[in-house]
């Protein structure tokens, strides 16, 4: 077994308690003060998050635009400098590859941000399509150079308003700058108001020679409204009630974006023709056999990853993400459903362990975005 | 690590307190510790029979669902109905608000494969 990556943060996460886990191969922080706390710190205040492990591919080159417009879904010509996007990368067949974030820095020149445990793959798969020459097109993977925070929550304004004059009340949701300084360190930074909470807030780009420093004086400087650290725990409890979709349980080389509800990042009349359209464009056209829905526990127990959902005696689906989510205090999970019992209100059973517990389907998301 | 003298410890992580002829189980300090926010606690009915070593119920923390194994085999006499309401007081009061089960051994000479909190701290250390 090969070492687990560190992040440069790595050394300040036992300053504040941290316990860590493997994650994709990244010993990465699970919890700080503990899972609810934190999850309820960033809903009202704001928290920290280390997410250097997530990968930065640099996508380059007069050919980069019309080579994105066919390895992702949504339509890269929209964006202009300072502009961000969600899209997919799927495979022939509609199932997904990676869903990221593509960031246009200028003219052809991208920054995708991709799952940790796919930057791999993902480099793989576009170097693969890349049947052009290298002053054409230039695809690297700068995941190292990068420290990757994000601040989020109500007050996460506020407090990165104090270490730097560029006025962030101009960055709009899904826009980002890419000459950001702030307070006593050298290098400049990419600040996006983007996020996976369901909260207002930033992620920063930094090198990562400076990452510590910006993550020292966050903390400092943003204690006095209730700044904390937050670990990867809460992380997923925090997308979770907010249905943002995570890699490998809502979605999956076996899951389409239109099985999980995405359809507004697949844009089927842009110009070019993307790898998958035609499979997507069949599921928008004629509907799928299979839906992501929400779904509350009637009975006492928690959903979980991988448990079935059964009407009777028939398996109809399986759990794909469920917790206690802490903000609503609700048993409730998303699960990917024959589309035939996803109507709201219809009534299921989830197999938890040795019992079959009753369940309803309901509305998503389950927290409506301020 | 609060792990009081008077009580014997399993290895997956179980305290028992000898009453009367009964024992009394919990969850450690520890496993409190390591699960974290514990949100849902599930255990058996009073009069079911539970073997040493198996599964008797579980505790799901916020991320995770752990299994609680019997330390001892008997049958389940009281069971501690707060819990259904109040799961954090197994991180609150591993020893005292968050007891689980109560059950009447049937083989008390089980009792003697238990670690002293001195055998379970080093136990736990090591790991």
């Amino acid at each position: 077994m090969s070492e687990l990556k560190r992040t440069p943060l790595y050394p300040e996460y036992e300053k504040h308690g941290a316990k860590t886990i493997d994650f994709g191969g990244w010993d990465l922080p699970v919890q700080f003060a503990g899972i609810k706390h934190e999850h309820e710190v960033t809903r009202t205040k704001a928290g920290l998050f280390d997410v250097s492990h997530m990968g930065e591919i640099i996508v380059k080159g007069p050919e980069s635009l019309i080579f994105l417009q066919k390895m992702t879904t949504n339509d890269v010509s929209k964006l202009t400098p300072n502009k961000a996007h969600y899209t997919f990368m799927c495979y022939e067949n509609g199932g997904v590859v990676d869903d990221f974030l593509i960031y246009m820095i200028e003219e052809d020149h991208y920054l995708l941000v991709v799952n940790a445990a796919n930057t791999v793959k993902d480099m793989d798969w576009l170097n693969k399509h890349n049947t052009y020459s290298e002053e054409d097109l230039n695809i690297e993977d700068v995941t190292k150079n990068y420290v990757q925070l994000a601040l989020q929550g109500p007050k996460a304004e506020e407090i990165l308003q104090k270490i730097t004059d560029t006025d962030l009340s101009t960055i709009r949701f899904f826009r980002f700058l890419s000459d950001v300084r702030f307070t006593g360190i050298d290098s400049e930074a990419i600040v996006s108001r983007t996020g996976y909470t369901g909260e207002d807030g930033f992620e920063i780009y930094i090198d990562k020679n400076e990452g510590q420093k910006l993550w020292k004086l966050l903390l400092e400087i943003g204690k006095e409204d209730g700044l904390e650290p937050v670990g990867l725990g809460a992380r997923d409890t925090l997308r979770f009630e907010a249905n943002l979709p995570l890699y490998g349980q809502e979605l999956s080389q076996d899951i389409t974006p239109i099985e999980a509800g995405l359809k507004f990042a697949v844009k089927l009349d842009k110009k070019v023709d993307f790898i998958g359209k035609e499979v997507l464009q069949e599921q928008i056209n004629n509907g799928t056999d299979r839906k992501l829905v929400g779904l509350e526990m009637i009975d006492r127990g928690i959903p979980r990853h991988g448990y079935s959902v059964l009407s009777g005696d028939e398996v109809i689906g399986q759990i794909t993400s469920g917790t206690q989510a802490p903000t609503l205090k609700k048993n409730i999970g998303l699960a990917l459903i024959q589309t035939n019992f996803a109507e709201v209100g219809t009534e299921v059973e989830v197999q938890v362990r040795k019992r079959k517990l009753k369940a309803i389907i309901i509305e998503t998301p389950f927290l409506k975005r301020k | 690590m609060n792990l009081p003298k008077e009580l014997l410890y399993s290895e997956e992580h179980e305290w028992v307190k000898k009453e009367d002829g009964n024992v009394r189980i919990g969850i450690t300090d520890f496993a409190q510790d390591e699960l974290g926010d514990i949100v849902f606690v599930e255990l058996p009915e009073v009069g079911d029979e539970i073997e040493a070593d198996e599964p008797f119920g579980s505790v799901e923390s916020v991320k995770t669902v752990s299994e609680l194994y019997a330390p001892i085999s008997g049958k389940v006499v009281e069971i501690n109905e707060e819990l259904e309401d109040s799961p954090e007081f197994v991180n609150e009061s591993p020893y005292e608000k968050a007891w689980m089960i109560v059950v009447e051994p049937t083989n008390a000479s089980e009792l003697d494969e238990l670690m002293s909190s001195d055998a379970y701290k080093e136990m736990v250390d090591e790991d």
